[in-house]
């Protein structure tokens, strides 16, 4: 099954809910619109001649001044003949995303590992905590807006603030 | 605990069978692992981030440090990647070359597996063997790009420079002591009773479970689905070369295991066949916007060195657009997404690593397990926690 098929397939069923897509390199993309994504997710894996069993990555993007201003992506493979489709949702801040963890399982650390680093919160998402800083760590470090160098990196360090436990 | 009451004890973060940073937390109800949290970053360096504000050649040496125990696979996974953003291909000589040092650090990442997963269910001896036979690899590697363990050896567009002949001369050495070597690790382990008993029926996953857990390389080929990314979506030359893809039956840490052993002949093989058929010719692509000027026109030529400047500085421009790309690493899928965004820098660089998806999955392996258990399982889906953390 190639792209075009693919797509002309799901165009087919969510005449409304494919915003866009490209085909770029060999690999194709789809842009569904939010309110329809898990509807979509569920139906790429359930149906047999699409059957994507393999989710691959969840990928937060920001695109910082462009309003949506985050992209998530869900990188899918089949392993009938091992096809690739990136499915995309472009998500406003604090705009909740529908979870995908019900479906597939191998979501549940990349979702939140998009919630830590992006502040993208995940609906549903039955362990949505941080995975890569620690728990009250201030701010979600890959967004555009916060600085390389950290945020108390200019601070003095002063020696009497240490505690002794 | 005799009364049934629930026992939560802390594994690591300095735990030696923890393979590093990795903090698990166990509730036992006697000797019965009931549940299983994993805590990871104590390793997060923020590479992602780091590397949009580098520029594509100055990415590599970072992404040596994700799987450190078979760098060169990361190196190939993140070039090909903007090779794929780019739009070229490399000459065919630089693919081969490329080939024989990925599968050599298959090889190195299997020995560092073996080795531990050995030492930590307590067969000792065994890892003696595999550290002998990977620093003969990594003298390969040190003859060829200078360092042992993270060589930095590929680069966008090509490889650093040439092999010597040298390198030749000691790879066609090791190509014929090797088969020795595996034979000897078969020996200690394959048909050790104690080995069997510690391994088989351990740590089971269905195919189906596996791959809806997301789990691929070794780890999923255990359970029997045939997924490698050299067959199934091959790059960089690998159709070239005929070689097998071992499978297992029941999904146990004794299948994750003979699969494993298998690929170290089957990484031989590919090697092999990739020096016997070495092409002649450019080890770099032939676009001055993206290879570097070999050193010896440098000293020769003003605008060499003009270009080796701008492109050490600078390094390629890559146009817009978002590509992924995966390639099959030594535990699995290694993908890189990354976003062009027409400038020298990567807009957005992510890392899907093969074992920060099995990490997660390490709960439904463990459940009703004993906790001596515990580590065998962690043994088998051969976690390195700088490709977890990132």
């Amino acid at each position: 099954m190639d792209n075009a098929k693919v797509l002309e397939q799901l165009k087919g069923k969510f005449s409304d809910a494919i915003v866009d897509d490209v085909d770029f390199r060999g690999d194709l993309t789809v842009v569904v619109s939010l309110e329809k994504l898990h509807e979509v997710m569920l139906y790429l894996h359930d149906d047999e001649s699409l059957h994507y069993d393999l989710l691959s990555d969840v990928v937060g993007i920001d695109k910082l001044p462009r309003e949506p201003r985050f992209e998530v992506v869900y990188v899918l493979h089949s392993m009938d003949d091992y096809r690739r489709l990136m499915v995309k949702v472009m998500v406003d801040i604090d705009v909740p995303v529908p979870t995908v963890t019900d479906i597939w399982k191998s979501a549940d650390w990349p979702e939140r590992e998009v919630y830590d680093l992006f502040g993208i919160s995940f609906s549903g998402h039955p362990d949505l905590r941080r995975l890569l800083m620690w728990d009250d760590f201030d701010g979600h470090p890959l967004r555009k807006d916060f600085p390389l160098k950290g945020k108390d990196f200019d601070e003095k360090w002063v020696p009497s603030s240490i505690q002794v436990l | 605990m005799a009364d049934g009451k629930i026992l939560t004890i802390n594994m690591g973060p300095h735990h030696p069978a923890t393979h590093g940073v990795l903090r698990l937390v166990l509730e036992l109800d006697g000797e019965t692992i009931v549940k299983v949290t994993p805590h990871i970053g104590h390793l997060h360096r923020g590479i992602e981030k780091i590397a949009e504000n580098m520029n594509y050649q100055q990415v590599i040496p970072l992404t040596d440090r994700f799987d450190y125990t078979a760098a060169s696979l990361n190196n190939l996974g993140y070039c090909t990647a903007v090779e794929k953003l780019l739009g070229i291909d490399v000459p065919k000589r630089a693919q081969y070359i490329r080939v024989i040092m990925c599968e050599l650090a298959r090889i190195m990442g299997h020995h560092l597996w073996i080795g531990s997963h050995a030492l930590d269910i307590g067969a000792m001896t065994v890892v003696f063997y595999t550290f002998r036979d990977r620093e003969m690899i990594m003298n390969l590697t040190e003859e060829v790009s200078g360092y042992r363990l993270t060589p930095s050896y590929l680069r966008v567009g090509g490889l650093a420079h040439d092999i010597t002949p040298k390198f030749i001369e000691d790879l066609r050495a090791f190509i014929k002591w090797f088969p020795t070597a595996v034979d000897g690790y078969n020996t200690l382990l394959t048909d050790n009773i104690i080995w069997r008993k510690r391994t088989m029926g351990i740590g089971t996953i269905s195919a189906e479970d596996a791959v809806n857990y997301g789990f691929t390389g070794p780890s999923l080929r255990g359970s029997g689905v045939p997924y490698d990314l050299r067959k199934a979506k091959p790059y960089g030359s690998y159709e070239d070369f005929d070689f097998q893809v071992p499978v297992g039956d029941n999904g146990d840490v004794y299948d994750r295991y003979l699969v494993r052993m298998e690929e170290f002949t089957q990484s031989l093989n590919i090697i092999e066949q990739a020096l016997e058929n070495l092409p002649e010719g450019p080890v770099n692509v032939d676009n001055p916007l993206i290879a570097n000027p070999q050193l010896d026109d440098v000293q020769e030529d003003i605008s060499a060195l003009i270009r080796r400047f701008k492109i050490q500085c600078q390094g390629p421009v890559v146009p817009e657009g978002e590509v992924y790309h995966a390639v099959e690493g030594s535990k699995g899928e290694l993908g890189f997404y990354l976003v062009g965004d027409g400038t020298e820098n990567p807009y957005r660089m992510k890392v899907r690593s093969p074992c920060f998806i099995l990490v997660s999955a390490l709960e439904k392996m463990m459940l009703g397990h004993m906790i001596a258990d515990a580590i065998s399982v962690i043994g088998s889906i051969d976690i390195v926690l700088g490709e977890i953390d990132r």
